[in-house]
């Protein structure tokens, strides 16, 4: 248990580093944007909401930094993140709880197809190596050297414009109202399809070619070797003695990398008008919309923090020697 | 050297000629609008033109400077950093070690593009030397983990012990006895750090965050895509830039897949 137990810390003080980057940044920076949003919008926001961005940026001068860090950790633990510029007068809050599950649906799932269908990949391709499969590494190679948005981009200009099979954006079609019936759901299959193949096709070749290499230096162990000399049947050991102790690296690769596949999957929402927190943040980029901006990233960091702690469970259940004492 | 090697290597040179000789031989001025509106591929517009009819083929060829001078910078900012913290925390070993090991592994998980797209856009100017110092940063924290992880197994080697009854001082040590046996570490901790950059640089750039006012291939994505260039089939206008970033992307991954089989004699090539 005390592998969790430090990881779970860890993942507290990362926490704790994000949300004070958060609070500082606005007040180290050169130039006041935020007073300049609020001089602009005027009269139109009420003194609670004014109170609220004076919290969260740190325009209050007469308070010392200290007292605005109190106030901010506030402000947070209340769910307050301030009202949103671009959606005006929706609170940041509000617009984030709203396009979280889709990038959590989107994103979440086309990760964990990327990484399972890639290690397996990679376990056939290390086993197996110099045959066809190791001409798919330099494939790979160069997929994975693509930016996602770019993939986006030509995966829309392929199958939406020149071949119009899938939607290219939104994530459910016009005039649907969001409820559990089968058009809807159907709906937003159909218009994650294109996004989700995008991410997949983009991030699956840094774990085939992790798993791969790994494989290569696993199958040249002795406890190989003996499984071999017992005679057990050629998945047994490819699977239950290789591919266990291979795929190790990959896990705790995987929680690491995860905040740079989740980065390259905002974008492709980006490019997809896909409701999700990547699409509102980069609303919020060309409105200047900090609160937003700011709100978005906390929530991504916050996420990307869960996903790391399940790996994390992962990790403990295929790896027994972390699970002794001490 | 096998050939994948030396194709990347290729490549690279190739780019670092244009990123050189870009703005001379360029037929056009990137900016400059003509009367061509939005026309495909042809002998005078090589990649076509924009909407406004500004040359791509030009366009390409001068921003190739901005994404290789990103690159480098941050390759040698990140890659010097990474040393410093990898290198003192698994030599020095212990509190500094745990210390070092968190702060870097805080670095990793924490999403950089989100946090690098406020950081930009906060900055009242992010021109391009500064947006590769903010990349830098946040790209330092994977070649620390890997440096520290090889430096742990280099410090009680006997070459290294030897060093130290001798009594040669720590920093001595460390130059000179463990940083040279780690030289391919460090090599394709630079390579995949240039990746990296080029990849950041890019999107920001795609983003719109940072400044347009000097070309790179990101910033004709970005025109591209402001200008529904993917509405209009104007497929010309995104296409070429995204294949040079392929390419470039492509040449690094393979340069590191040769210092990977320098170093792990288990990756090369079995004759059967």
């Amino acid at each position: 248990m005390t592998f969790l137990l430090r990881r779970a810390l860890f993942y507290l003080i990362t926490l704790w580093a994000a949300i004070t980057a958060n609070f500082l940044l606005p007040r180290l920076l050169p130039g006041d944007p935020v007073q300049a949003m609020i001089t602009k919008l005027g009269g139109r926001l009420n003194s609670d909401a004014m109170a609220s961005l004076y919290v969260l940026f740190g325009l209050d001068e007469k308070k010392s930094i200290w007292e605005q860090y109190v106030d901010y950790w506030g402000a947070l633990l209340r769910g307050d993140l301030g009202l949103s510029f671009t959606f005006f007068p929706t609170p940041v809050a509000d617009v984030l709880s709203q396009s979280l599950p889709w990038t959590l649906g989107l994103i979440g799932v086309t990760t964990i197809i990327a990484f399972l269908l890639g290690t397996l990949m990679g376990v056939y391709a290390g086993w197996k190596r110099g045959s066809w499969m190791d001409t798919l590494i330099p494939v790979t190679t160069f997929l994975s050297s693509i930016p996602y948005f770019w993939l986006g981009l030509i995966a829309i200009s392929v199958f939406s414009v020149t071949f119009p099979l899938l939607p290219a954006s939104g994530g459910y079609a016009a005039g649907l109202v969001p409820e559990w019936s089968g058009e809807f759901v159907g709906s937003v299959l159909e218009h994650a399809v294109l996004p989700g193949i995008t991410i997949v096709v983009s991030s699956v070749a840094g774990w085939i070619l992790g798993m791969r290499n790994m494989m290569v230096t696993v199958t040249a162990e002795d406890y190989v070797l003996v499984a071999r000399a017992k005679g057990l049947s050629e998945k047994r050991i490819m699977f239950a003695y290789a591919a266990r102790n291979a795929v190790l690296p990959s896990i705790s690769g995987f929680a690491l990398s995860l905040g740079f596949i989740v980065g390259g999957a905002l974008l492709v929402e980006m490019v997809f008008s896909y409701p999700g927190l990547g699409y509102v943040l980069f609303q919020g980029i060309g409105a200047k919309d900090y609160p937003l901006m700011q709100g978005v990233f906390l929530v991504i960091t916050l996420a990307v923090l869960v996903a790391n702690l399940l790996a994390d469970v992962g990790y403990l259940l295929l790896d027994p020697r972390t699970r002794r004492e001490g | 050297m096998n050939f994948k090697t030396k194709l990347g290597l290729g490549i690279l040179a190739f780019f670092t000629l244009i990123a050189v000789i870009g703005d001379w031989i360029a037929p056009y001025d990137p900016s400059a609008m003509s009367d061509d509106l939005l026309s495909p591929p042809s002998g005078a517009h090589w990649f076509g033109t924009t909407m406004t009819g500004q040359d791509i083929f030009s366009q390409v060829l001068v921003g190739t400077r901005g994404v290789m001078v990103v690159g480098l910078v941050c390759g040698v900012l990140a890659t010097f950093l990474s040393i410093l913290v990898g290198v003192t925390a698994g030599f020095l070993g212990g509190a500094a070690d745990e210390a070092l090991s968190a702060l870097s592994n805080v670095f990793l998980v924490i999403p950089a593009l989100p946090l690098i797209i406020i950081v930009a856009s906060m900055l009242p100017s992010a021109d391009t030397v500064l947006i590769a110092a903010v990349i830098s940063l946040t790209a330092w924290a994977w070649g620390a983990r890997v440096l520290r992880a090889q430096t742990l197994s280099l410090r009680r080697r006997d070459f290294v012990e030897a060093a130290r009854a001798s009594g040669e001082r720590t920093w001595r040590i460390i130059v000179f006895e463990v940083l040279p046996n780690l030289m391919a570490v460090i090599a394709s901790g630079f390579v995949g750090t240039v990746i990296f950059a080029v990849m950041l640089q890019i999107t920001l750039s795609f983003v719109g965050v940072v400044s347009l006012s000097t070309w790179n291939w990101g910033t004709i994505l970005f025109w591209a895509q402001s200008n529904q260039a993917l509405g209009q089939g104007a497929w010309w206008w995104f296409v070429p830039a995204g294949l040079c970033i392929a390419l470039l992307g492509t040449a690094l991954a393979l340069i590191n897949f040769g210092i990977d089989e320098y170093a792990n004699p288990r990756l090369r090539k079995v004759r059967a």
